[in-house]
């Protein structure tokens, strides 16, 4: 097609009505193939998760189920035992991370932000472990928590801590996972920052100094001030994944995030629903939930974004 | 003006530690992907042991790893090569025409929690018969690369002027031929970004695999867990099977950083 609209003669008069036509329509042409197979995998699989959440559907997909109206969010909203355990596993999780991979990934973006010798090296181990694999990345700090045979351990050893239990703990398994998320993901957040921080001209700097404020005053009200915009950005993008991770806590805890439900979150929590137990039902209800829980938060961060920019 | 000499003692060892802190535990994954169980077992042999080829072996040749192997590449190349054919029209459209509100419905398939669409995916694919298929794979992964490619290229889009375009309209090109013959190959470096990025997050990506493969079609990332019994873990065979996943896309990523990093970081400056 495009060959033989490029050989026409000058301007488009030579050309053929059909290749006029997509010229005149390439807006929604050009648009359409992606949008249909987004709108096609997304709004009417979540449009029926929807209606799932109105039925009591378990055992098999191809099963009769019963519209049950809002029972099961009823069910779920007050149950104590899973939910709001998972709920609040959620919440600190993410905001456990993102606190830590923010404030880490700060200070190393300013370490990075003037270029030295030797940089590139930096540069090279940060990109490591974005790159790698999740679930890997899980098997491998299982090894190296490993209560036993964990390297771990054996490091605690030598500046004489006891050994820990790690992942194997009913209450420092989640802290571990947290840990291994802002192992993999500071890296994330130090890219982001950094390229806002390169972005940033010069003057503002160079007139704080001048005016004799301190490293800490440039920071907080020169630097800080014009690199909010990328920072909302880092959290929004790394805020999303962390409420979304999976990967990680699959590996190292497989199923209902061990047998405490130690690392169960609502994503974890809603997989097991779905594929070890089929209760089709109530994981859509959760589904849809976690899914207006993401999407307040979404909102909260944006709408401050805009505020911020007023 | 150059920073003072405390500053820059400091940046070194604070930068060093950082260095570490991300490098040790990948030095040990591959370290112990070479070593026996019982050296494994020995922190006295924590670096100095003698290296052996065995779990490689298990992995590769018990394992069915080759198979896993290609499923992943095949996968991988796929979706990022439909996602490209895909995702390069629309995100050119949405930038050009300012379609932001279009823009924002492929991007929402970024934010959605994959396990909201499984349930029903599950459903239409089984009953197409469909489900263990390398097809629903890879549309599962262009689920997840098609978005990333719209996203980066209406950020390269953006920042590629017009007039070359309007110059060609002048000359007697159509807006298509435009599109094929300017704009295209001035955006090799935006595709190289999106291509890899792609190709990066489909062949890391693991939950989709999970519920949507079966014991032939599974990706690499799913295989890792035929290493993990209920009882006891083979952690040679595990490591090394780890080794076997990640070296690869991080030796590719060093050679391609430059993209890996543009691709990461997109829009994020904007604000």
């Amino acid at each position: 097609m495009a060959t033989i609209t490029s050989k026409a003669p000058s301007g488009a008069t030579g050309t053929p009505g059909w290749v006029r036509w997509v010229n005149d329509h390439r807006k929604w042409l050009f648009a359409a193939p992606a949008m249909t197979f987004v709108a096609a995998l997304l709004v009417f699989p979540l449009a029926w998760t929807g209606y799932l959440s109105l039925t009591d559907a378990e055992g098999s997909v191809r099963a009769e189920s019963e519209f049950v109206g809002f029972q099961n969010y009823l069910d779920v909203l007050s149950d104590t035992t899973r939910f709001w355990p998972a709920v609040g596993r959620t919440a600190t999780f993410t905001g456990v991370a993102l606190l830590f991979e923010m404030v880490l990934g700060m200070a190393i973006a300013l370490l990075l932000w003037r270029p030295f010798k030797g940089q590139k090296w930096v540069r090279v181990a940060i990109l490591l472990p974005l790159v790698a694999t999740p679930v890997a990345v899980g098997m491998m700090w299982r090894l190296i928590f490993d209560p036993n045979i964990g390297m771990a351990n054996q490091v605690l050893g030598w500046i004489g801590i006891g050994p820990q239990p790690w992942l194997a703990g009913e209450h420092t398994a989640l802290p571990t996972t947290i840990f291994i998320d802002v192992w993999q993901w500071t890296p994330m957040v130090v890219l982001i920052l950094l390229a806002g921080l390169t972005s940033l001209s010069e003057e503002p700097q160079e007139a704080a100094r001048i005016d004799g404020a301190s490293t800490w005053q440039r920071f907080r009200h020169v630097t800080l001030p014009l690199l909010m915009p990328t920072v909302t950005v880092a959290i929004l993008l790394r805020g999303i994944d962390a409420l979304k991770t999976f990967d990680i806590l699959y590996a190292t805890k497989g199923r209902g995030g061990g047998s405490f439900h130690e690392v169960e979150t609502l994503n974890v929590y809603a997989y097991g629903l779905s594929f070890d137990y089929n209760e089709y039902g109530v994981s859509s209800t959760v589904l849809i939930l976690f899914f207006l829980i993401i999407i307040g938060a979404m909102w909260a961060l944006t709408a401050r974004r805009k505020e911020a920019r007023r | 003006m150059r920073p003072s000499l405390a500053y820059r003692v400091f940046r070194v060892a604070a930068l060093t530690v950082v260095v570490l802190a991300l490098v040790a535990p990948l030095v040990w994954m591959v370290a112990a992907a070479f070593k026996t169980n019982v050296d494994i077992y020995d922190p006295g042999k924590a670096l100095v042991f003698s290296p052996t080829l065995d779990n490689f072996g298990k992995v590769l040749q018990q394992a069915n790893y080759v198979t896993f192997i290609v499923n992943s590449l095949w996968v991988a190349f796929a979706a990022t090569v439909a996602s490209l054919i895909l995702g390069l029209p629309a995100a050119y459209s949405m930038s050009r025409f300012n379609m932001r509100k279009s823009a924002l419905v492929v991007l929402m398939a970024r934010i959605i929690p994959g396990v909201s669409l499984l349930v029903p995916w599950y459903y239409v694919f089984s009953n197409l018969r469909m489900v263990g298929g390398y097809e629903v794979l890879i549309i599962s992964h262009m689920f997840v690369s098609l978005p990333l490619v719209v996203y980066i290229m209406m950020g390269y889009f953006d920042s590629l002027p017009t007039e070359l375009e309007e110059a060609a309209l002048v000359d007697g090109l159509t807006h298509i031929g435009a599109f094929r013959r300017i704009t295209l190959p001035l955006s090799v470096p935006g595709i190289a970004t999106a291509g890899i990025l792609s190709f990066i997050f489909s062949w890391n990506n693991f939950m989709f695999a999970l519920v949507l493969s079966d014991a032939d079609t599974k990706t690499l990332p799913v295989a890792i867990f035929d290493f993990v019994g209920y009882a006891s873990i083979d952690w040679g065979g595990l490591m090394a099977a780890t080794t076997v996943v990640t070296l690869p896309i991080m030796v590719i990523a060093l050679f391609v950083q430059k993209y890996v990093v543009s691709g990461l970081t997109a829009g994020a400056t904007k604000g």
